[in-house]
């Protein structure tokens, strides 16, 4: 069936934020789609709060609405923009519960839009576990037993009657939120409770408990023909019990034989076409009894999801983009397969190589957890590689943590390798080598921790194997098996008590090299005509004619070659935005007619789809792999400044390996990263920095603290994010901290910095071709100085900065990156206290708030630095008038973070110098306080327009609660507080109610919270003495979902957003799209939102 | 470690790896084959006869070998390639490792090589003649040997995987509504358990016995069955087939079958370049327009350009437009290129058993109201 013709204006919802469980993979598949259906020829009318997304790119839809994604914004888009279908299965579930809330509250109906891609009618079957139940049943299919239920009593006696442990689940959420494993009595009503609250519809499920089952996905698709594919079956290392986002899984899958892979695969069809899902991909997920090959369906998603990213890159079939065009009629064997142009896509991808995901924990920031049926990882390796042994090593080094492939836990004792087998946990394969290490059997292990017998005899195979490493003497042939084994350069070297570089040079001179294969989906049945790579070392050398043919033709000649390396896996500090750049990178080097490569080894993203360079190399960022690809592409030179820090990390050894860097040179980035060498720079330059110190040792910490005076901010060199930052008030703590530290950082040493207290802090983003500097965006955080960037809330421009101050900031800007020779991206950042300028640091690379910074003032800044990268002159590309001034806006754009406490029991929610946010949105509005109020919806809080609020505060922060008491008054608000900040109120006039503190008297606060007797909690924890009852007040706010807030800063603006919202009318504000709002701009920033000066210069057409 | 191996093929390319089944020297065509799963099916089905057949998929093995999951009584094909063969499996129905198995059953295997290179090779050059050895290293004389061997094309087949003798298949369950006649031309039992599974008593014939001895066992539906070699040189099989088409019983053709129903209605057959092998070829029904995901495993084709205006092409490879179905304009005909019983592979096409369920439903209907 051809596409439908009735349709011309089609909505598409974006997932929001990135957080756990919803990612950058619903931007790659948003972007697929909606240049799918543009290519189609619809117009595309995009929502989506996210601002970092390649998605929400104003040149990607025609209409583009960072707006808080509720179903009342989403309303106003439709009343505005009148599109006759709603696309929402290409925005996760945040999409999905979008087009539901929509249908139920008559939106749909009421302006005649129809939900295409799902039928609401089959989403409420997927969706809703208990109806979703009952349909298995009617199929003849087998579930778990489950009792659903929607109070505390009707938990008890389904505990009873299921027997212990018992899952919990709550519909509608995702990446089991609110669910988990429940192991006795005692701990259910708690467990039912917390998922209660989380289900937006108030029900929750009670499982069976089928832990230690081997776990399947199917990734399908369907059309309305009932055609039907299977694009990608996935295997779980780690058996049920452990979410899927958290399981080690591969592709395909590689335990069941054909009879048995076949009859889930007749399930899959069965299921899908009962729920009805005839226009779009599906995840279908199974579990198997290890014993007896019982098998029973655990769950569907009828949208496309973290898996159907894997399951695209993983086999080449874009199941998003595919998805779009069934949505609007096309049937599979009406598209073409993209790989081979040849085939259709309506068939099943055949593989010839191994997939593993590997997910990356924050452990660094939140410690470890043990892994259950909610998601916690917060990104994703994905390696290819001919076998499993080899695609497991690629990804485990691709993970950047320390690990340089399958190695062990350090030294663990007999008990710690028993609990670290038994307990699913981030390092539970490093606990598995170490059993190996120990002797243990492939099947003892497999007991104990539920893995696959076959996985762990894989495994068996590298431990042995290393062994052989350290013991026998290096021949081609055993280096040959070990890299087939995709043991790592660096493993290799550790065997052999050397350095890494000299077992690469070993390994060169013994001729062992890898060969470069197409992911072509056909197993190479077909030619393939995308260059989508991945290396191996499975070419066992042949003795005459050599097989390699394909590995040649895969040279491109001419080197108009750029490679950019991406930024791996997502973590806290270092995600979507880097991606982002890269993104745009690929996109202005193809607009200036240059080739893009580039290399990632993350599946969520759009950097590693394969039209978005030239030529694509899945591939781990450790120097070993880098340095291969680049040897056999010879580009013309390398970009570092894109990917954060993990590609700036590895051009001072590729510049050293004689690549060409790109922009900012290894050298320049020392000056910046290096604190003495900065430190003299700013000096040179006039400008002033927090005192500080460097110290190797916990003695010399303690000593420049002395003379630097406390607080002091501590901090490792070399990292992102502040991982291991602290501000310290005493000896005592530093000594501590200091050693902690100092192993966090390879480069060890500790930056003990004045830590400047109440400062305003400021985050330039500026690029730079050693002439001129752009200064693009001067934001201004909400929070103080020691909350760090990327959790700060901020404004662009900034809302209360002197014209003075903001004109020694661009000075200054420009002056740093001129003499710390940047070509291309910087970042710097400021605090200021009492008028005095300070410089915290300067990163000469891409930075978290370029998307940002682009989406305010429609200036694509990444693009801008790849020409300067590619030697064009700022001066070509920008009118002197922004060269001299950043741009000016008339609005105001403000970007606020969202955090993951919920998904963390115990952790403590509040804000510091260590980044802990997992994504941002951005609000824009007419003037701050309007902005401000949609960022925060935009982030989740929603701000109370009355009730009662809860003031505690830390005593600095005391003088300021009296104009902010005030003010919640005025709002109409009641306070609430305990007796000593009351008597405090008290003595400036202000009225509060009592209330009891924690454990003195009942209720207490967290019995009101409890309660919903309190609207709003401010509660600012105080650095030095910090009580443990403000933890169980931020706590219990946090997982009762009712907004609290723990700065008084952003209290301060809260009141003004709230103050704003009560002013509009009861309609609330509008949705205005992004194109709207560019089109106030002045005509120099709208000159250079055009690209002028990018594009190639065109040969006149010949008449 | 494992004995070393030799895979020579005649074009010259020698790949080297171990051994990984019984020892000896394996002459064949060389295959391969794209499905991830199924390689016990693969290693038994009579139509692999004469060749070497390699898997695109590097792990094999992984799950054993599962008594039940054979295609027919023994392995049929002439050597085994894959890059890793699994020495111990893991399934909860596995009976014995994939080595062990190839050992005791005599089949000459090899695993260690690059198999994606060995693909790349016999998709550019076509199906290439090949050798395994354990037991002469020596890559000259292999090259030597390989180059005298036979090829396949012109060979007759069907006839050495044919049954010896006639014999009823047996399965348990379901009562027996249908009289079947299969003519064995090296037949899966996977075609044999689904039509034993239309309620059919299901008698299997030798691919030489006479047509009037089928006839005379009074069928109502005739299978004629898949199976190795040139369809061209399989002329009993010709003939077979234009005498049970003519009789007015209703005939399905499968694979092998489906060529010689071809040539029985004077239409042509090819060799294929490198052949249908996989678990993965989306086939459309021209008539419905749906796509089935079918298996397949052929190396010759109907030529639809040579086809009589009474037979239709019915179904097409999206993959490479070849013909996939033939149905008679008249006579209760058709035959599917594909294999509906899957085995190994997606279970898309089992409707191919209930259409044949139908004409002879039809047919049925007719007699009676004849009568
Ligand atoms: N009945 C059960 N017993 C044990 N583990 C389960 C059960 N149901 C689900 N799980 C585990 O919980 C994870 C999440 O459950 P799932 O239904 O897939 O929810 P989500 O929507 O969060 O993906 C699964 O990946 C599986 O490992
Ligand atoms: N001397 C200081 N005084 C007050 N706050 C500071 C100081 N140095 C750093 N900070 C705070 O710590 C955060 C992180 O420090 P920064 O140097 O930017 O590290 P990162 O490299 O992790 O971005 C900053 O965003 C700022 O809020
Ligand atoms: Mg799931
Ligand atoms: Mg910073």
């Amino acid at each position: 069936m051809p596409k439908r013709t009735d349709l011309e204006t089609i909505l598409v919802v974006g997932s929001g934020p990135i957080v756990i469980g919803q990612a950058c993979e619903f931007d790659y598949s948003g972007t697929q789609g909606v240049k799918a259906l543009r290519q189609e020829g619809y117009r595309v009318v995009l929502v989506n709060s996210n601002p970092a997304t390649i998605m929400t790119d104003p040149d990607m839809a025609e209409a583009t609405y960072i707006e808080p994604l509720t179903p009342e914004v989403l309303e106003r888009v439709i009343a505005r923009e009148r599109p006759q279908a709603l696309l929402a299965t290409l925005g996760g579930q945040t999409a999905l519960n979008l087009a539901v809330a929509l249908a139920e509250r008559g939106a749909l109906e009421k302006y005649g839009v129809e939900l295409i891609g799902a039928k609401l009618e089959s989403i409420r079957k997927a969706e809703d576990r208990q109806i979703f139940h009952r349909c298995m049943q009617e199929l003849g299919l087998d579930v778990p037993r489950s009792l659903a239920v929607s109070d505390l009593a009707s938990a008890e006696s389904a505990g009873r009657e299921l027997g212990f442990p018992v899952i919990v689940r709550a519909s509608f959420t995702l990446g089991g939120a609110g669910g988990g494993i429940v192991y006795h009595q005692g701990e259910l009503l708690s467990k039912a409770q917390a998922a209660l609250e989380m289900s937006p519809i108030h029900k929750i499920l009670l499982e069976e408990s089928i832990l230690g089952w081997k776990e399947y996905e199917l990734e399908v698709m369907r059309d309305r023909k009932d055609n039907f594919v299977v694009v990608c079956s996935i295997e779980n290392v780690d058996p049920m019990g452990v979410h899927t986002g958290d399981s080690v899984t591969v592709a395909p899958v590689q335990t069941l034989s054909d009879r048995q892979y076949q009859e889930m695969r007749d399930d899959a069809r069965k299921i899908v076409s009962a729920v009805g899902v005839e226009t779009g991909g599906c995840n279908v997920q199974f579990a198997v009894d290890p014993g007896t090959g019982r098998r029973v369906v655990v769950e569907i998603n009828p949208r496309v999801s973290r898996s159907s990213a894997l399951a695209s890159k993983a086999t080449g079939f874009p199941i998003a983009k595919i998805a779009a065009k069934l949505a609007v009629g096309y049937t599979l064997d009406e598209i073409a397969n993209d790989i081979t142009k040849a085939t259709p896509a309506c068939f099943e991808p055949a593989l010839d190589y191994v997939v593993t995901k590997v997910p990356r924990f924050a452990v660094e920031k939140f410690g470890e957890f043990a892994l259950d049926t909610a998601m916690k990882s917060v990104g994703e390796v994905m390696a290819v590689g001919r076998t499993f042994k080899e695609s497991l090593q690629k990804a485990l080094r691709g993970l950047e943590n320390g690990r340089k492939g399958f190695e062990s836990a350090r030294a663990a004792s007999e008990e710690d390798l028993m609990k670290g087998l038994a307990t699913p946990s981030s390092s539970r394969l490093e606990f598995v080598k170490a059993a190996f290490e120990r002797g243990m059997s492939a099947s003892e292990i497999s007991k104990i921790t539920g893995i696959d017998a076959w996985f762990l005899n894989q495994m068996e195979e590298l431990a042995r194997f290393e062994a052989r490493l350290g013991r026998e003497k290096i021949t081609a042939e055993l280096m040959q098996e070990a890299k087939r084994l995709g043991f790592s350069d660096e493993q290799i070297a550790r065997a052999r008590r050397t350095k890494a570089a000299r077992a690469r040079a070993l390994r060169h001179e013994l001729g062992v090299r890898p060969a470069f294969e197409l992911i072509d989906t056909c197993a190479g049945e077909f030619e393939s005509k995308t260059p989508y790579f991945y290396s191996t070392y499975a070419g066992a050398p042949s003795l005459a004619p050599a097989p390699s043919a394909p590995a040649k033709k895969t040279r491109a000649s001419k080197s108009r070659r750029v490679v950019i390396l991406g930024s791996g896996p997502n973590r806290i500090g270092q995600g979507i935005e880097f991606d982002y750049c890269c993104v745009q990178a690929c996109q202005a080097l193809r607009e200036m007619g240059q080739e893009s490569v580039m290399i990632n080894c993350n599946p969520e993203t759009v950097s590693t789809d394969y039209d978005t360079s030239d030529r694509l190399y899945f591939e781990p960022l450790t120097l070993e792999d880098v340095l291969e690809i680049l040897d056999f592409e010879k580009p013309l030179g390398v970009v570092a400044q894109f990917g954060g820090q993990t590609p700036l990390n590895l051009a001072r050894p590729l510049a050293e390996a004689g690549v060409r860097i790109l922009g900012t040179q290894p050298k320049a980035i020392d000056l910046a990263e290096d604190r003495r060498l900065f430190g003299r720079v700013l000096k040179s330059l006039k400008l002033l920095a927090p005192r500080s110190g460097i110290a190797e040792n916990p003695r010399q910490a303690l000593a420049a603290a002395r003379r630097i005076g406390y607080p002091v901010m501590v901090r490792p060199s070399y990292v992102l994010g502040g991982r291991a930052m602290e501000i310290v008030y005493d000896d005592a703590s530093l000594k501590t901290l200091a050693a902690k530290a100092l192993s966090a950082s390879e480069h060890s040493s500790l930056l003990i910095d004045r830590f400047l207290a109440d400062a305003a802090e400021i985050d330039v983003d500026a690029v730079s071709d050693g002439k001129d500097v752009f200064v693009a965006g001067v934001m201004e955080h909400i929070e103080e100085a020691g909350i760090h960037s990327g959790d700060s809330a901020c404004t662009l421009p900034p809302h209360s900065l002197s014209p003075k101050v903001l004109d020694a900031v661009c000075r200054a800007t420009r002056s740093l990156a001129l003499k710390l020779g940047v070509r291309g991206l910087v970042n710097v950042q400021y605090a200021v206290k009492d008028g005095t300028l300070y410089v915290l640091e300067a990163n000469p690379r891409a930075s978290r708030t370029v998307p940002f910074v682009s989406k305010a003032t429609g200036v694509p800044l990444a693009k801008i630095a790849t020409a300067v990268l590619m030697g064009r002159p700022l001066r070509r590309l920008l009118s002197a008038k922004l060269l001299k001034a950043p741009p000016r806006l008339p609005y105001v754009a403000t970007k606020e973070v969202v955090l993951p406490f919920i998904k963390f029991p115990g952790l403590d929610p509040r804000l510091g110098p260590e980044m802990k946010s997992t994504g941002e949105v951005m609000g824009l509005g007419p003037d701050f306080p309007s902005s401000f109020a949609k960022s925060q919806e935009a982030s989740g809080m929603s701000l109370p327009k009355s009730g009662a609020v809860f003031l505690s505060v830390k005593d600095e922060d005391k003088p300021a609660l009296v104009p902010v008491a005030r003010e919640l008054l005025r709002l109409g608000f009641s306070l609430i507080a305990t007796r000593r900040t009351k008597e405090f109120l008290a003595r400036h006039g202000i009225e509060a109610a009592p209330v009891a503190k924690i454990g003195e008297g009942k209720p207490d606060v967290a019995d009101l919270i409890r309660q919903k007797a309190v609207s709003l909690v401010v509660n600012t924890p105080s650095g030095k003495r910090e009580r443990a009852d403000g933890f169980i007040i931020r706590r219990t706010a946090l997982e009762l979902d009712v907004p609290f807030i723990t700065n008084i800063r952003s209290c301060q603006a809260a009141l003004g957003a709230i103050a704003a919202a009560k002013a509009t009318s009861a309609a609330g504000q509008d949705a205005r799209p992004l194109q709207d709002y560019y089109r106030d701009l002045a005509p120099e920033i709208r000159a250079a939102r055009a690209g002028r000066g990018m594009r190639v210069q065109r040969r006149p057409a010949a008449v | 470690m494992r004995q070393a191996a030799l895979l020579v093929l005649e074009d010259g390319a020698i790949f080297s790896g171990r051994s990984c089944g019984a020892a000896g020297e394996a002459f064949g065509e060389a295959v391969f084959n794209t499905a991830m799963t199924g390689y016990q099916e693969i290693i038994t089905d009579p139509s692999y006869m004469g060749q070497l057949v390699a898997m695109t998929y590097p792990h094999i093995g992984n799950y054993g070998v599962i008594p039940g999951d054979e295609e027919s009584d023994q392995p049929r094909l002439a050597g085994f390639i894959a890059h890793e063969i699994c020495a111990k499996p893991s399934n909860w129905q596995s009976a014995e490792s994939l080595p062990d198995y190839l050992s005791r059953r005599g089949v000459v295997a090899i695993d260690g090589i690059d198999t994606r290179a060995l693909t790349l090779r016999l998709r550019e050059k076509g199906a290439l003649r090949g050798v395994i050895s354990t037991v002469d290293l020596d890559s000259q004389s292999l090259l030597r040997k390989v180059r005298q061997s036979p090829s396949l094309i012109g060979a007759d087949l069907a006839q050495a995987a044919s049954c010896p003798k006639t014999f009823s298949w047996s399965q348990s369950g379901g009562a027996e509504s249908w009289r079947l006649a299969v003519m064995d031309f090296g037949v899966k039992y996977g075609l044999l358990r689904r039509l034993a599974a239309l309620g059919a008593a299901v008698q299997v014939f030798p691919a030489v016995a006479d047509p009037r001895d089928v006839l005379a066992f009074s069928p109502e539906g005739i299978v004629l069955s898949n199976g190795p070699g040139d369809p061209a040189a399989a002329g009993y099989g010709v003939a077979a087939a234009r005498a049970f088409a003519e009789s007015g019983i209703p005939v399905m053709g499968v694979c092998l079958g489906h060529q010689l129903l071809a040539l029985a209605f004077g239409a042509k057959t090819f060799k294929l370049k490198f052949g249908h092998h996989g678990a993965n070829h989306p086939v459309k029904d021209l008539e419905t327009g749906r796509v089935a995901v079918t298996s397949q495993n052929h190396g010759f084709g109907v030529d639809t350009e040579s086809l009589p205006k009474f037979l239709r092409a019915t179904h097409k490879s999206l993959n490479d437009g070849t013909c996939e179905g033939l149905a008679h304009a008249e006579l209760p005909v058709f035959s599917l290129q594909f294999h509906p019983e899957a085995a190994p592979g997606p279970h898309d096409a089992l409707d191919a058993f209930a259409r044949f369920a139908a004409l002879m439903a039809e047919r049925r209907r007719r007699l009676a109201s004849h009568a």
